[in-house]
């Protein structure tokens, strides 16, 4: 059954990447390239079914599985909610030796049940992982009972760790969605102005940085999926007249099937950068107006965009000075390994490498377009390779994820965190202006001159050791 | 008589629970040049991984033999030696720590036979140490896997039989509630008495926060490989926590060097027994240094026991780590009212505690109401804030205050300053919340006066 479901996830005629591929390539999967023994990184299936659907604020997320799957990864991830903060507890069976000779299917209902009775959660999110697929633990069927016997919608979540990688975990939570969650209310009301936002964390409350521009057009997101969302939000979520997908990789194949299920016409776009904001926000309403909403929605669209870009690069104009001619390493992926470029260069910064290797054919040709055709595209830098630069003093910053900071800062160059597990948003015209000032104050810290000096005892022989002590 | 009971629910609430394979792997970090592998899925790793970075402020080598579903099926001794074969090439570690997970141990493999087999294939491994600890998640904690680590360490590397001794070298096996800064302090207390030691594992300078002068891509230090077959040559192993008494008996067993354990190294009177070991086994007098150190620390316990007396504390923690906070807490007058770990051990029973709850940090919860402090893991922070008390943090993870690897809690000096910090923490809480309960009742004027001061000021201010 798992088979079936991870087949259908390597078949997105909705990807760009999956086009291309011959069938057998297509069979293998997105990831299975990186899941070489002794070499891996990241994450699994599991983890990336739960960063798509924890963001679910309202709901309780039980992971059925040994300990390690929960207890060392619980209260790690950093989406932000207005609201409800259940999605925040941490649920787990947490199967001991007998569970795991018996089966864990009892005890996985008794943990929803309680569960159900404490919190009366709207829906209980329940997530299979390697052990629990390994022992053969019918999920799907306990969930089921439960859901008749609780009357709470209970949602398997088939995403074991060892199916693949986090990007799979994302299309595999997506199918969850299609599957249990989506279209299964319908919302209290509507408008012709109501759309999605698929792909959308709220890392670091970065939905919050999007929707008062949203606002001021009238535009309602019906169902942020899934970042800050309730679950009935989630599940009205077919009356939506437009889905935007941020994070493309992650869930266009919902997109696409919401738009085979409902007719929801869909668009990849971005909220990373002053361009790609604007580009995004126009074409949301030139969407919205085809299926129907009042034209007008066009020019009020250009008027904000007028004005808002005035006013960041305006905000950004200051640093032109100060920023002018640094040299940034961005080492990220995807959508921000062009985004967030056209920005840095507006202000005078230089790109002395953008990384590519989680980009598709398409953020390439935008890397292009933007640094012309000799632009520094890298692929993957080892960690040796990268701390040498560093060590050069080849950028004066690094803009990364948490997982190269110790390299820039064991070389005592400044560092910025722009991945998941940041701490502040930087998404939309005001996101920018953050991320600018962020570099700014880094770039400027008093300690990098300090840190860098030479300790007393390798300072030349020649000088004094008494030098300063006055006689 | 302490009573220890188990949450009976199905689902654990907020797990105070780690994995034992994380606690392997911490403690193969503190062998020098060593490199921790998980057996499982890349996700096992991933997940280890993101809380020891966000805990330690350091990269740390970690990898995965990244089974997937077939994989598990048939079998992973291919994955593990692909994985050998890929990390000597790229990280050439002197030792690779293997630590199997949940999904291999429910397969079942004979990893220590595959391991010989493979060692045979390839003479080309040359000097690489390859360690197995067998730490599946259903098997304990933290702790466990740590002494499990240490345990399967002194079996491989060891030579069994006993030899000559060296007479003034001891082993010291810390547990892993020890921070970096408290190995170094045992260390230098150990030294201080002439004597050597070879201290397994020793996070003191791989993972206390330094910054190296190259790119090293395995632990940036810790006991050398080449040391640790000479811990049977010392006349004495000193263990620190329960959990470690595997590991002391498993190298009492092959070399005959007797041990002592110590349950635990905060406070004046297990410092004091460590101290008269040391005293006995060196013949040397007690360091003028020590002496003063031991005096600063009975001043403070004199000074500091007032603001102690009568709180009400609930902790939440790895057993030896529980067992001495609440010994600590209990010695200097106040009530523990909760005490839960993530696993039964043996140390439990000696928790100064009505009743030791076996659970999550849900229980921590729902036993907490109404205490003066809790004392936990950072991911005690929302509890903390919900039930209006102030949090202490300890143990692992610490993820949202600078220099858990840094503080130092063992010995005369860390009781000290662990006194001073939290006397100090009282006398704020106080101050905010309570006013005149503040001080004990000594009333050495700090809390109360204060207290009544301010009041004082903000009447007239009225």
């Amino acid at each position: 059954m798992l088979k079936d479901k991870l087949a259908k996830a390597f078949d997105e005629p909705g990807c760009a990447t999956n086009r291309a591929k011959s069938d057998k390539d297509r069979k293998r999967g997105c990831s299975a390239k990186s899941l070489t023994p002794g070499a891996a990184a990241g994450g699994c299936a599991f983890d990336g079914a739960k960063i798509a659907l924890q963001p679910i604020t309202d709901a309780a997320h039980l992971v059925h599985g040994p300990i390690a799957c929960e207890g060392n990864s619980w209260d790690s991830r950093n989406s932000a909610s207005s609201g409800p903060q259940l999605y925040r507890t941490g649920f787990t069976t947490d199967l001991g030796e007998l569970d795991i000779i018996h089966g864990g299917e009892k005890k996985l209902y008794r943990a929803i049940k309680e569960i159900v009775r404490r919190h009366q959660p709207p829906a209980v999110f329940v997530y299979v992982t390697c052990v629990t697929a390994l022992i053969g633990d019918d999920v799907e069927a306990v969930c089921q009972a439960a859901t008749e016997r609780l009357g709470t919608p209970i949602i398997p979540v088939a995403a074991p760790g060892f199916a693949g990688s986090k990007n799979l975990g994302n299309k595999l939570a997506g199918s969850a969605l299609m599957e249990h969650v989506i279209g299964s209310v319908e919302p209290p009301t509507t408008t012709d102005r109501d759309i999605n936002v698929l792909g959308e964390y709220n890392v670091a409350g970065e939905l919050w940085q999007i929707t008062p521009l949203l606002d001021r057009l009238g535009i309602r997101v019906l169902a942020p999926i899934t970042g800050d969302a309730r679950y009935h939000q989630v599940a009205a979520a077919h009356r939506a007249r437009v889905n935007m997908v941020v994070c493309s990789q992650a869930l266009v194949s919902l997109a696409r099937q919401m738009q085979e299920r409902w007719d929801i016409p869909y668009f990849e776009g971005s909220f990373y950068g002053i361009s790609d904001t604007s580009t995004s926000l126009r074409t949301l309403a030139r969407m919205l107006v085809d299926r129907g909403a009042a034209p007008d929605l066009i020019d009020r669209t250009e008027a904000l965009i007028a004005d808002e870009e005035a006013r960041a690069w305006a905000a950004l104009a200051p640093y032109r000075e100060r920023l002018g001619g640094k040299r940034v390493l961005l080492y990220t992926g995807g959508v921000k390994s062009w985004s967030v470029v056209s920005a840095l260069q507006e202000i005078g910064m230089t790109i002395v490498g953008t990384s590519v290797r989680k980009s598709t054919a398409e953020d390439k040709e935008r890397i292009k377009e933007l640094m012309g055709d000799d632009a520094p595209m890298v692929d993957q830098i080892p960690a040796k390779q990268m701390y040498a630069m560093l060590a050069n003093r080849e950028a004066d910053i690094l803009m990364s994820g948490g997982r190269t900071q110790f390299v820039a800062l064991k070389t005592k160059t400044p560092w910025l965190d722009i991945n998941q597990e940041r701490h502040h948003a930087y998404a939309g015209y005001d996101g920018m202006i953050e991320l600018v000032r962020r570099i700014d104050a880094e770039l400027s810290s008093p300690i990098w001159a300090d840190v860098r000096r030479p300790a007393p005892w390798d300072c030349a022989r020649d000088r004094s050791p008494a030098a300063g002590i006055s006689a | 008589m302490t009573e220890v009971v188990t949450s009976g629910k199905a689902c654990s609430v907020n797990p105070l629970k780690l994995s034992p394979a994380l606690g392997g792997a911490l403690a193969f970090l503190g062998i020098d040049g060593a490199l921790p592998l998980f057996h499982g899925s890349q996700g096992c790793t991933a997940f280890a991984l993101v809380l020891m970075v966000r805990h330690f402020r350091e990269a740390i080598p970690l990898q995965t033999t990244a089974m997937n579903e077939l994989t598990t099926i048939l079998g992973g001794a291919e994955n593990v030696e692909q994985a050998i074969d890929n990390i000597r090439e790229r990280n050439n570690p002197r030792l690779i720590g293997i630590c199997s997970t949940a999904l291999t141990e429910t397969r079942g493999e004979d990893m220590a036979a595959d391991l010989r087999t493979m060692r045979a294939r390839r003479p080309e491994w040359g000097d690489l140490e390859v360690v197995y600890a067998s730490t599946p998640d259903y098997g304990g904690s933290l702790e466990e896997g740590w002494g499990k680590a240490v345990t399967a360490t002194i079996e491989a590397l060891v030579p069994e039989g006993s030899a000559t001794r060296t007479l003034r070298q001891v082993n010291l096996l810390p547990g892993s509630h020890l921070t970096a800064a408290d190995i170094e302090e045992l260390r230098d207390l150990i030294e201080s008495f002439g004597l050597t030691a070879i201290v397994l594992p020793d996070l003191s300078n791989s993972l206390d926060g330094h910054v190296p002068d190259r790119h090293i891509p395995t632990s940036l230090g810790g006991t050398p490989v080449d040391t640790i077959p000479a811990m049977g040559r010392s006349v004495l192993t000193l263990a620190v926590g329960e959990h470690m008494r595997p590991a002391a008996e498993a190298l009492r067993r092959r070399t005959g060097v007797p041990y002592r354990l110590f349950d635990r190294l905060t406070g004046l009177e297990p410092t004091d027994a460590l101290v008269a070991t040391l005293i006995e086994l060196s013949g040397a007098d007690a360091p003028e240094r020590l002496r003063r150190e031991r005096s600063r620390l009975v001043d403070a316990m004199l000074d500091g026991h007032f603001y102690f007396d009568g709180r009400t504390v609930a902790i939440a923690g790895e057993p030896d780590l529980l067992l001495a906070l609440a010994s600590f807490f209990s010695g200097l007058g106040s009530r523990i009212t909760a005490a839960v770990a993530p696993v039964h051990s043996p140390s439990l029973a000696g928790v100064p505690a009505p009743r030791v709850v076996v659970g999550d940090l849900d229980d921590l919860q729902d036993a907490a109401t109404g205490c003066d402090l809790i004392v936990a893991n950072s991911h005690a922070g929302d509890i903390a804030q919900r039930l209006g008390a102030p949090l202490y943090r300890v143990g692992f993870p610490v993820y949202d205050r600078l220099g858990a690897a840094q503080r130092l809690t063992v010995g005369y000096r860390g009781t000290r300053q662990m006194i001073i910090d939290l006397a100090n923490r009282f006398i704020d809480s106080a101050h905010h919340e309570h006013g005149q309960e503040a001080a004990g009742p000594g009333g050495t004027g700090d809390g109360y006066a204060g207290a009544k001061e301010e009041r004082h000021a903000q009447a007239q201010a009225r």
